[in-house]
């Protein structure tokens, strides 16, 4: 019985999770489609969530590209297909690798951000504050984080494709030997701009997941430094897991069997 | 006869399974200082936030202005949040902003008043409360009173018709409370309008409360004037108001 009881309040949980958070993005969309939108927090928050984490972006794709044409480009050549790893390393990172590793880190530094100072928000009534001057909280913190992830997202996923394939050719042309123009060539025959569009799509869902799951946690937190730590860890967490989700459930989708 | 300015009704709070509040009515005086004591987890802040609908009773009603906001949409709760000032207890003030972007913020947004004259008048409050020249500096550069009366600026910065102290003068030394009891006072006066302080300051709630109404295991005790209330019979008040260990009150 007491199993059922933990499965039931579980379930239940989830639930209400996932209602409170469609209902902070319903709300938060309400306030964009009215253009209630406070642009200079929002290019505020385009800078700390999206400049500030290009760094660790940039650095995370390069050597994913690098590893990934590292692990290919000698087999490849090996079986006489060394024309092809430029293909497949820009059609990897492209569509899957790009996206979602920029997704990933981006949830790890910025969702935890969010979560962190909304939470801390809470904690000192600063939250309560701006409901007692008869602002928004939602139109206040959360849309323009929602805004700079939605347009930052894709911008950093471009730079990580681009560096990401880079480093991959860099790696493919010392190690296997592969030349630029072939690397070119292949990764130009291979993958389609629609598809380089449709990754960008992701990002955007992604960068929908992050902030809006960082606000939810953070405006959620209760009792006090332990609470705002829990929010941050549960943000990150539950950003990470749902951007693997929806990363499947977008690929089947957008690419289904090609 | 005084003109009621809210009123809660009957009121139940609970929080999980304590019971805060258990049929508790409790009227307001419309341009008056109600002081509300008693013990810490009495439930006194949130009769604060009852008043301006940040919290919602679980069974009862509350009413401002004759209006039972228990029943209104947040849109409408929003509208009447514009009229209450709320001073916070450990004032709340936005730390990524400057103290003068704090206190003008709810002007900003819900006026279209001129920059340079949402500055003059973030300079004439902040000066009301005894903070001039401080806009261009941040909460945590602040004292603990300063902090304290640049919230107090933020909540009256709009003229409303009431506002809601919560602690005023929690943890701060007898000059500095002596200061914000009369800030207070000298307030209301400015606004000519209601205010509610939650407090355990007894003699700062001597030197402003027209009324007082002590909370106890969830109702209303006591409620009076100053007077009243010192003279009351009821051994939970004089115990409360000697700070005796002995009487009815559980330690």
């Amino acid at each position: 019985m007491r199993v059922l009881d933990e499965v039931g309040r579980g379930t239940t949980n989830v639930f209400a999770y996932a209602g409170g958070a469609a209902e902070l993005l319903a709300d938060s969309v309400r306030f964009i489609v009215g253009l209630r939108i406070r642009f200079r927090e929002t290019s505020d928050q385009a800078y700390l969530l999206g400049v500030q984490s290009l760094s660790i972006v940039l650095l995370t794709s390069l050597f994913t590209g690098m590893v990934f044409s590292l692990e290919s480009a000698v087999q490849a050549v090996e079986y006489g297909v060394g024309n092809l790893v430029g293909g497949a390393v820009a059609f990897s990172t492209a569509r899957e690798l790009g996206p979602m590793l920029s997704a990933v880190v981006v949830a790890g530094r910025t969702g935890a951000a969010i979560a962190a100072e909304l939470g801390s928000m809470v904690v000192t009534e600063q939250i309560e504050a701006l409901q007692s001057l008869g602002l928004s909280p939602t139109r206040m913190l959360v849309v323009p984080r929602l805004l700079a992830l939605i347009v930052m997202l894709p911008l950093l996923t471009i730079l990580a494709d681009i560096v990401s394939i880079l480093g991959g050719m860099w790696v493919a042309n010392i190690y296997a030997h592969i030349s630029t123009e072939s690397f070119v060539t292949s990764a130009r025959s291979v993958l389609p701009f629609t598809d380089v569009l449709k990754g960008l799509f992701k990002s955007v869902v992604f960068g929908i997941i992050i902030a809006i799951i960082g606000s939810y946690q953070g405006l959620q937190t209760r009792g006090g430094a332990a609470g705002v730590g829990k929010a941050t860890t549960g943000a990150v967490v539950t950003a990470i897991i749902l951007i693997f989700v929806f990363n499947f459930a977008l690929s089947y989708v957008l690419f289904g069997g090609s | 006869m005084a003109q009621v300015w809210a009123r809660l009704d009957d009121v139940c709070v609970r929080y999980g399974p304590k019971i805060v509040m258990q049929n508790l009515s409790l009227d307001i005086v419309e341009g008056a200082i109600t002081c509300i004591i008693g013990l810490s987890g009495a439930g006194k802040s949130t009769i604060l936030r009852l008043l301006n609908g940040l919290k919602k009773p679980d069974t009862g009603r509350v009413f401002v202005h004759g209006e039972d906001i228990t029943t209104m949409r947040e849109s409408e709760l929003i509208d009447l949040r514009r009229t209450i000032g709320f001073a916070f207890q450990f004032s709340a003030l936005f730390d990524s902003l400057s103290i003068g972007e704090n206190v003008a913020l709810p002007l900003r947004e819900h006026t279209k008043k001129p920059a340079a004259e949402i500055k003059k008048i973030v300079s004439e409050t902040l000066e009301s409360v005894g903070l001039a020249h401080v806009e261009d500096r941040y909460p945590a550069e602040l004292s603990g009173g300063m902090v304290k009366r640049a919230g107090f600026a933020r909540a009256v910065v709009t003229n409303p018709q009431a506002v809601l102290y919560d602690e005023p003068t929690t943890g701060l030394d007898p000059i500095i409370t002596h200061v914000l009891t009369d800030t207070i006072v000298k307030l209301r006066r400015r606004l000519n309008g209601t205010a509610v302080v939650v407090s355990h300051d007894l003699d700062s709630i001597y030197m402003m409360a027209d009324y007082i109404a002590m909370l106890f295991e969830g109702a209303i005790v006591a409620y009076g004037t100053v007077d009243e209330i010192r003279r009351s019979p009821n051994p939970i008040v004089q115990q409360f108001l000697q700070g005796s260990e002995v009487g009815p009150i559980p330690i």
